[in-house]
């Protein structure tokens, strides 16, 4: 198990350096950064004044590491438009976000779970095609429009809710709904599957034999073998949902991380960005990482090897 | 006369599927006693665990189950609401499954695994079922039995866990005990240790066991009765030693070829076989089952067959000794 | 279904249709498979014959006819959707927009479908560090987050229909990779493989002619499931204005547009956003169905 964990941790770093050299050569994609932030009516000096103060005269790997260390400080450097340091912009939208991430696969789980394991032990009744729907509906909703269907009925027609904001808990219903919406058609499938599969095993046939009775055959015996796979895409979908909450969180202004990548991207404010995709990434690989080992010890065989 | 413990009568099996209706059991009989061991002889695919999970009330939805009688103690089976059958599973009646592999839930412990039954049926302390597995552990032979509790079963072997299963079987001290081929899944050698296990635990505490198998050799050694099915027809019953010494339906007596005896069968000669394949059983069934592999097969035997009985010793076939006497002369 | 003659009624075994009628059977028998075809040819062919079945020029503006009501909330027939906020004909520009959304869909399939395939298949078949490099690579992948780092690259390098598909091509690869890689396992120890290798066949011949012919099943399946992706991320880049520029007829670009006037006039939300969730929904019904239908053992 430690080895495990040693392995699986070492992976998590490589794969953390390698996105954030990624994210970091996006800033030579852009052409001359100099110039870009220069502006179009710099002269030449101008631009290679700036080249000097910003170094960006210096070649790419010498930059990048100077980047990395500074990174690995948590300082990203200066916001081109905020004028701010980027670090402290996103420690101050980072809350909105991990509220909106943990409420959206909260409900994600809490609507697919249970759905997953009703459809699954009455295959093909009213309620697996039911859950089938939604699922399918699921996948193939645009979440934006989801978002704006949502906002036309819930905020303009009914006035129940606020249309956008993140000022109560009420301003994250809707958002709540539409991202944990495309979360949960993974995890009722895998659910339900998983469910169908461990419910003809030969160990249910065995928990049935000694006479126990049918909740706790499906909940003790069978869901707790389902749930293992579940837990890891849950934290999976739970990265994916972060790097996603750009789109809800503009549908619905919540002033959270997403807006801010939004707007940086919007502005060209190339340090934001580069910082913004470096985080959300790290919070994948922290996500997946700490699912990994959650998993290992839900599963005995794992935990005890 | 003491009443039988299981009676069971014309017991049918119908699977709907693609085609129509699988005919999988058809017409079951016997009684088994306390204390009795019952063995049911046949290929796969003739019915016979079909058969054992519909005495545990544990067939799938789609199968029909219906029967005149099947009685457990008095309880109807047949009509038992599914709480009273719950209430027999796992206390009165116990089983034994032939996966040991898979038949072991692997996120629990052993401990936790081997009190359940005890638990649910039974108002006993953990302590006390605790202390009941490590008692049954030890029964079955297995050394270290408190530690072993805190395991897992993927940490044991094949073998262990089919000694588990069988002492899960046994908490309770149920009056029933079903063992669908217990031991296909384990080496040869571990096999007749775990068989001689079952059936000394079996005579200590006066169970009535059904053991289902298609090793002949074992059934001479532990029954009383032997059930033989062909096709998900029973096709001969009775004592073990009637079934034994005369052998009366012509597939029982095909059966009984296929083992070598030792003294009897000669160095060097090869082993009987049945020829052909058994029958569809998809759509109406008529008639014996065996007959295209039968050698003494004629046209009446697409008839109706009848049963014959000798005491106790009953089997199917339009021939009124089975051609028992026909096949003695041309061996002899 | 044909009963063979038989003397014995217990061997009247009910034969069975052969393999090519039960594969048309489940075929045709799959509801969802049915719908998301029919649906999907439909579409194909409104993007194909756009010009000919399009009332009006998709660009062509008019003033005068700002943002008139569909027929069916009080419209006139000559824009039966509509008009939009700068006089567009709504059919019209929907009509175009398939064209969009089908191409971002198809091409970008097919460029992630061809590096992901080689990867998969590469890592599979070879194993050992070919196998550690694509995993690793696989997990570097899925750590970006897409649509960020999507709109990042297209923002940098200015929006075009051509460079949405490049970008979302270069990034969607990751499930083909991890299906055909997991895929090209399995197939890699059956006896064929081992058989077409003792031959002598080389290597780029085990793998066009062996292996994949067999995985082609689920590379099927992961283009439509890939297509449909590309799509519903084409759209939202659209929508954030940070993908396909106007005046081009996407989408995700319309229900951009119509938010503004969504207080007053939902429906300009409400229809583009619809068409799209028709066209992904067939494309998933499609693929899903195609799951079920190629892999028997997988149905419930």
């Amino acid at each position: 198990m430690l080895l495990f964990i040693l392995k699986r941790l070492g992976l998590a770093v490589l794969v953390a350096f390698t996105v954030s050299f990624i994210s970091f050569s996006l800033l030579f994609m852009a052409g001359d950064p100099a110039a870009a932030l220069a502006g179009e009516t710099a002269s030449g000096e101008d631009i290679e004044s700036i080249r000097k103060l910003y170094g960006f005269d210096r070649p790419m790997l010498v930059q990048y590491g100077d980047w990395l260390i500074s990174a690995l400080q948590f300082n990203f450097g200066e916001s081109y438009y905020f004028r701010l340091p980027v670090s402290s912009l996103i420690v101050d939208r980072l809350g909105v976000t991990m509220t909106l991430g943990v409420c959206g696969i909260t409900f994600a789980l809490l609507t697919a779970v249970p759905l997953g394991v009703a459809a699954a032990i009455r295959p093909n009744s009213i309620i697996d095609r039911v859950a089938l729907f939604l699922s399918v509906a699921g996948q193939a909703m645009p979440s934006f429009w989801f978002g704006l269907i949502l906002i036309v009925i819930f905020a303009i027609q009914l006035g129940w809710l606020p249309p956008s904001g993140a000022s109560s808990p009420a301003h994250f219903i809707m958002p709540t709904i539409v991202l944990g919406y495309y979360a949960m058609p993974a995890i009722m499938r895998l659910t339900r599957a998983g469910m169908l599969d461990v419910l003809s095993s030969d160990y249910i046939r065995t928990a049935r034999a000694k006479g126990a009775p049918e909740g706790r055959v499906l909940f003790r015996h069978a869901l707790r073998n389902a749930i293992i796979p579940v837990v890891s895409l849950a934290a999976v979908q739970m990265g994916f949902m972060l790097g996603g909450s750009i789109v809800v969180e503009s549908i619905f202004a919540l002033h959270g991380a997403g807006f801010l990548a939004w707007e940086s991207i919007a502005r060209n404010d190339l340090p934001t960005v580069q910082a913004l995709i470096l985080v959300f990434s790290m919070f994948y690989i922290v996500f997946t990482f700490l699912a990994d080992v959650l998993n290992a010890w839900l599963d005995p065989r794992m935990r005890s090897s | 006369m003491e009443k039988p413990l299981l009676s069971v009568r014309n017991l049918t099996l119908d699977i709907p599927v693609g085609g129509g209706t699988l005919h999988a059991v058809r017409g079951i009989d016997f009684d088994l006693m306390r204390g009795e061991t019952l063995c049911i002889v046949g290929e796969s695919g003739s019915g016979k665990s079909l058969t054992s999970l519909a005495l545990m009330g544990l067939l799938g939805k789609t199968i029909r189950r219906s029967a005149d009688r099947m009685d457990f103690d008095g309880t109807d089976i047949l009509t038992a609401k599914p709480r009273a059958m719950r209430a027999l599973r796992g206390d009165r009646m116990a089983m034994i499954f032939q996966e040991p592999m898979t038949s072991l839930n692997p996120a629990y412990t052993i401990g936790d695994q081997l009190t359940e039954a005890l638990l649910l049926h039974k108002s006993v302390s953990r302590e006390a079922a605790r202390d009941r597995a490590v008692e049954l552990l030890e029964k079955v032979g297995i050394t270290a039995a408190r530690s072993r509790l805190g395991q897992y079963p993927h940490q044991l072997s094949g073998g262990l866990r089919q000694r588990v299963m069988i002492a899960m079987a046994l908490m309770c001290e149920p009056e029933l005990i079903i063992a669908d081929e217990p031991t296909t899944a384990l080496d040869v050698t571990i096999q007749a240790q775990i068989l001689r296990l079952l059936y000394d635990l079996g005579r200590e505490m006066n169970m009535a066991m059904i053991l289902i198998t298609h090793d002949l050799g074992v059934v001479a050694r532990v029954a009383d009765k032997v059930a033989v099915m062909y096709a998900g027809e029973l096709v001969e019953t009775g004592p073990a030693t009637d079934v034994f010494n005369t052998p009366s339906h012509p597939y029982t007596r095909g059966l009984l070829r296929c083992i070598p005896q030792p003294g009897k069968t000669e160095r060097g000669s090869t082993l009987g076989t049945i020829p052909g394949i058994v029958p569809s059983l998809i759509g109406d069934v008529q008639g014996c089952a065996f007959r295209t592999r039968c050698p003494f097969a004629q046209a009446e035997c697409k008839a109706d067959i009848p049963r014959r009985e000798e005491g106790t010793h009953m089997f199917r076939c339009i021939h009124p000794d089975g051609k028992r006497h026909a096949e003695e002369e041309v061996t002899a | 279904m044909t009963q063979v003659e038989t003397h014995d009624p217990i061997l009247a075994e009910i034969t069975g249709p052969t393999p090519g009628q039960m594969l048309r059977k489940r075929v045709f028998g799959h509801q969802g498979l049915m719908i998301g075809v029919v649906v999907l040819v439909i579409l194909t062919l409104v993007a194909i014959f756009a010009p000919l079945l399009a009332p009006h020029d998709p660009y062509a503006q008019s003033l005068m006819t700002r943002m008139e009501p569909p027929v069916f909330l009080g419209g006139d027939w000559e824009h039966p959707l509509g008009t939009d906020h700068l006089g567009r004909d709504y059919l019209s520009r929907l009509i175009y927009g398939a064209r969009v959304s089908l191409m971002i869909g198809v091409i970008a399939a097919l460029i992630s479908g061809v590096i992901g395939t080689a990867m998969g298949v590469a890592a599979g078949y070879f194993g050992g560090r070919v196998d550690m490099v694509v995993t690793f690579l696989i997990n570097v992948r899925l750590a970006m987050p897409v649509v960020l780092v999507a709109l990042a690259v297209v923002a940098i390098l200015g929006g075009s229909l051509q460079v949405v598909i490049v970008v979302l091509g270069l990034l969607l690869w990751d499930r083909f990779a991890v299906v055909m890689r997991a895929s090209t396992l399995q197939v890699r120890g059956r006896e064929y493989v081992a058989a077409a290798r003792a031959i002598g066949a080389s290597t780029p011949r085990v793998i066009l002619s062996e292996i994949m012919p067999n995985i082609a099943n689920n590379l099927i399946v992961v283009v439509t499931l890939e297509m449909a992706h590309a799509i519903l991320l084409e759209a939202a880049l659209s929508f954030l204005g940070l993908g396909v520029q106007p005046p081009t007829p996407s989408w995700g670009l319309m229900v951009s547009e119509g938010k503004n006037m969504m207080l007053f006039e939902p429906w300009m939300v409400l229809i583009p956003g619809a068409v799209l969730f028709i066209l992904v929904l067939a494309i998933n019904l499609m693929g899903d169905g195609l799951r079920d239908v190629t892999a028997p053992e997988n149905r419930s």
